[in-house]
């Protein structure tokens, strides 16, 4: 499974980001390569409207299917999540990725 | 006659002028008070009047037709709101940030992407005797306010002459929404309270109303707390302070009751009659 | 680090000067972040001394090189803003009424137009009185409201509050129910409604309560000048039971709120009476809820 995060940093130890649209990174971990990639948000997060579906778009090219954040994107955003297939996972907006990660598996979210 | 009555700082009073003076004036006058504080409009909640006409508000955002799309993303290309989003082989429009610039639908090299209306609020039309009222309000999640501004500024030219007395209950604040409510004003009212707070927003508001070329007055509200700060202002800068509304809680417990001031206060009636006056000279002067 | 985001949907119930006291009983704890930056007034009682200050760009504004221009009027013809008047034959872009589309640029066959960068405004950062940092802005007249400038003060007063690990932001809300207050309300820990008993009071609650629970934020209830009409009140009360919004306190209708305001002080700095005590317990109340797990 491939699970992508809101994040303010490109590691596993890294705070969550509790934002969507204006997130500063999104990191996504591909469970069965092991492999963990890394978005830099900044561009979008500086544009004045429409940063939610412009960074859903970027999150679609990755492909995950669950977004693990932390207050949830806003309703243009989520559409977007909802028309490409994406779970989204609510609350792990002020903890570690690996904390979220852990918090996610043990269905604590 | 186009009246503005608008404020740099939210709470001053804004909207108890507007209502009560519309109706003050509408003893023996014909008058339309419009609501434009689209985001938040409050003034109906003051006036006892019968509906008599209600609208939806559309603006225009483009509608993906799949059938004629090549998917050579131009669309999402010349959208400067991000309301136009391609996602692999489907196109995704977002009205709530769509400006209706029609950029992506005029540039469009197939036609994909056809303008159509979609309601971004209402419009309602009251009446009570000489007092017309009209609001417009905003959905929620409707990011632009302005558009729909400029439609109920059509609106009211369509259905009223400017021989009436018109009053526009404008937002507060200074950014695009204020503009576009106040820039047909023949005269804007701005009313402020005598505070730190109050002076402040009200310097930013005269320098807006400035920039825009417009006539300006002042009603300072709430008089008696605070200071003579914004009053010695308003003499510096040779901006008639036309009223002096007093710091009464009998007139704030009226108000939270959603009733009109001037039938139960007298001094609130007197400043309503020099209100009334200055008006009616000021547009005498107008027309000369 | 939590964020408390305090806002109000009207205007004028007293939300500046109550973010103003919390801010003063957080002393050192808290980073301030002034996001009603349309009418910005914190700075009038906090003692800022704007140690950082720079310029903010949202947006673009077309602007026509007279120079390469043909006078073809395209650029006229496809703005649906009027913005593109003619004057003494001259086609010049109305800064007021552009709206940053681009669309007018696109279409110029000789490429007279170009997009610049908006200037609508400042942000500052300040050391303050209670020995901590406020950052606040001021949008520009005319200028675009659209959110970005009040993620600009957040962020940078995320920033601050981690490197010097604050435990708390507080944040003056902007008014409203649009983008402003959106971007003030994402990343909250917790949102404080400030309300007053009134109809347009309770008319402009109940609208910006549905953008809080859009948002999921757990949120609490402080009904200012409550005694102006206890009938109003209690019709709020029942409003936030069933909402289940926590109803953090009923202030009193009190003169100090501007008396305060006009000596440049908070209420907390002005006097130790029972409203300096009800507001000092609502903020402990805050702390309460916001650190419950």
């Amino acid at each position: 499974m491939k699970i992508a995060f809101t994040t303010k940093g490109t590691k596993w130890d890294s705070q969550m980001d509790p934002r969507f649209g204006r997130t500063e990174y999104i990191l996504v971990y591909d469970e069965e390569t092991d492999q963990l990639s890394s978005f830099d948000n900044s561009d979008i997060a500086n544009e004045a409207h429409g940063a939610g579906p412009k960074t859903a778009q970027k999150l679609f090219e990755f492909n995950p299917d669950i977004l693990i954040t932390g207050n949830g994107p806003g309703g243009n955003a989520a559409s977007i999540l909802e028309k490409t297939g994406v779970k989204i996972s609510l609350g792990a907006g002020e903890m570690t990725v690996k904390e979220a990660y852990t918090a996610f598996k043990a269905g604590k979210l | 006659m186009k009246i503005a009555i608008a404020s740099g700082k939210g709470g001053t009073g804004k909207t108890t002028i507007s209502v009560n003076l519309a109706s003050f004036l509408a003893e023996d006058k014909e008058v339309v008070l419009v609501d434009l504080d689209v985001e938040e409009p409050n003034s109906g909640l003051f006036l006892d009047a019968g509906l008599i006409h209600q609208e939806n508000k559309f603006k225009m955002i483009p509608k993906w037709h799949e059938d004629a799309c090549t998917l050579c993303g131009i669309c999402q290309e010349v959208c400067n709101s991000n309301a136009v989003i391609q996602l692999d082989t489907i196109i995704m429009v977002f009205p709530q940030l769509c400006n209706s610039c029609y950029a992506c639908s005029e540039l469009c090299p197939t036609g994909a992407l056809p303008m159509i209306p979609e309601k971004m609020g209402e419009l309602k039309h009251f009446k009570n005797e000489h007092l017309h009222f009209v609001e417009s309000r905003l959905e929620i999640g409707q990011e632009h306010a302005v558009p729909l501004i400029t439609q109920t500024h059509k609106y009211i030219d369509e259905h009223f002459t400017n021989d009436l007395i018109q009053i526009f209950d404008s937002p507060p604040g200074t950014s695009c929404p204020v503009i576009e409510a106040t820039k047909d004003a023949d005269l804007v009212i701005l009313v402020t309270e005598p505070t730190p707070f109050g002076l402040h927003d009200l310097k930013l508001a005269v320098e807006t109303m400035q920039q825009l070329n417009k006539k300006t007055i002042v009603i300072i509200n709430r008089h008696g707390i605070g200071n003579d700060e914004v009053f010695d202002y308003c003499q510096e800068e040779n901006i008639p302070v036309i009223a002096k509304i007093p710091n009464s809680r009998l007139i704030a417990e009226i108000y939270s009751k959603g009733e009109l001031i001037y039938p139960q206060v007298p001094e609130f009636r007197q400043e309503m009659e020099a209100i009334k006056t200055f008006i009616l000279n000021f547009r005498k002067e107008e027309v000369r | 680090m939590k964020e408390i985001v305090i806002i109000s949907g009207k205007g004028g119930t007293g939300k500046t000067s109550l973010t103003a006291a919390f801010a003063y009983l957080g002393g050192e704890e808290v980073v301030v972040a002034d996001c009603d930056v349309d009418a910005a007034d914190m700075h009038l009682l906090m003692q800022p001394d704007f140690f950082r200050s720079e310029d903010f760009y949202s947006g673009e504004l077309a602007w026509i090189n007279q120079d390469e221009c043909t006078q073809c009027g395209k650029c006229a013809e496809v703005c649906r803003f009027d913005a593109i008047p003619v004057i003494e034959g001259k086609y010049i872009v109305e800064p007021l009424s552009c709206e940053g589309c681009g669309y007018c640029a696109r279409v110029c066959p000789v490429d007279a137009i170009i997009n610049k960068p908006l200037n609508v405004g400042k942000w500052y950062a300040s050391n303050i009185k209670t020995g901590t940092t406020m950052v606040h802005a001021r949008l520009g007249i005319g200028a675009d409201n659209s959110g970005k400038l009040v993620t600009k003060v957040k962020n940078e007063a995320k920033i601050i509050a981690k490197k010097a690990n604050k435990d708390y932001i507080i944040v003056d809300g902007s008014p409203g129910i649009g983008c402003p207050v959106v971007s003030s309300l994402s990343g909250a820990a917790f949102v404080v409604l400030v309300t007053e008993p009134t109809v347009s009071g309770l008319h402009d609650l109940e609208r910006v309560y549905k953008l809080v629970k859009k948002f999921n934020i757990k949120a609490g209830c402080i009904i200012n000048k409550a005694d102006l009409n206890l009938s109003k009140t209690e019709e709020i009360k029942e409003f936030l039971k069933s909402k289940n919004i926590n109803h953090i306190a009923s202030l009193p209708y009190d003169e100090t709120f501007t008396k305060a305001m006009t000596h440049g002080q908070t209420i907390i700095e002005f006097g130790k009476g029972e409203l300096q005590s009800m507001i000092t317990d609502s903020w402990n109340k805050i702390k309460q809820i916001v650190n419950l797990k």
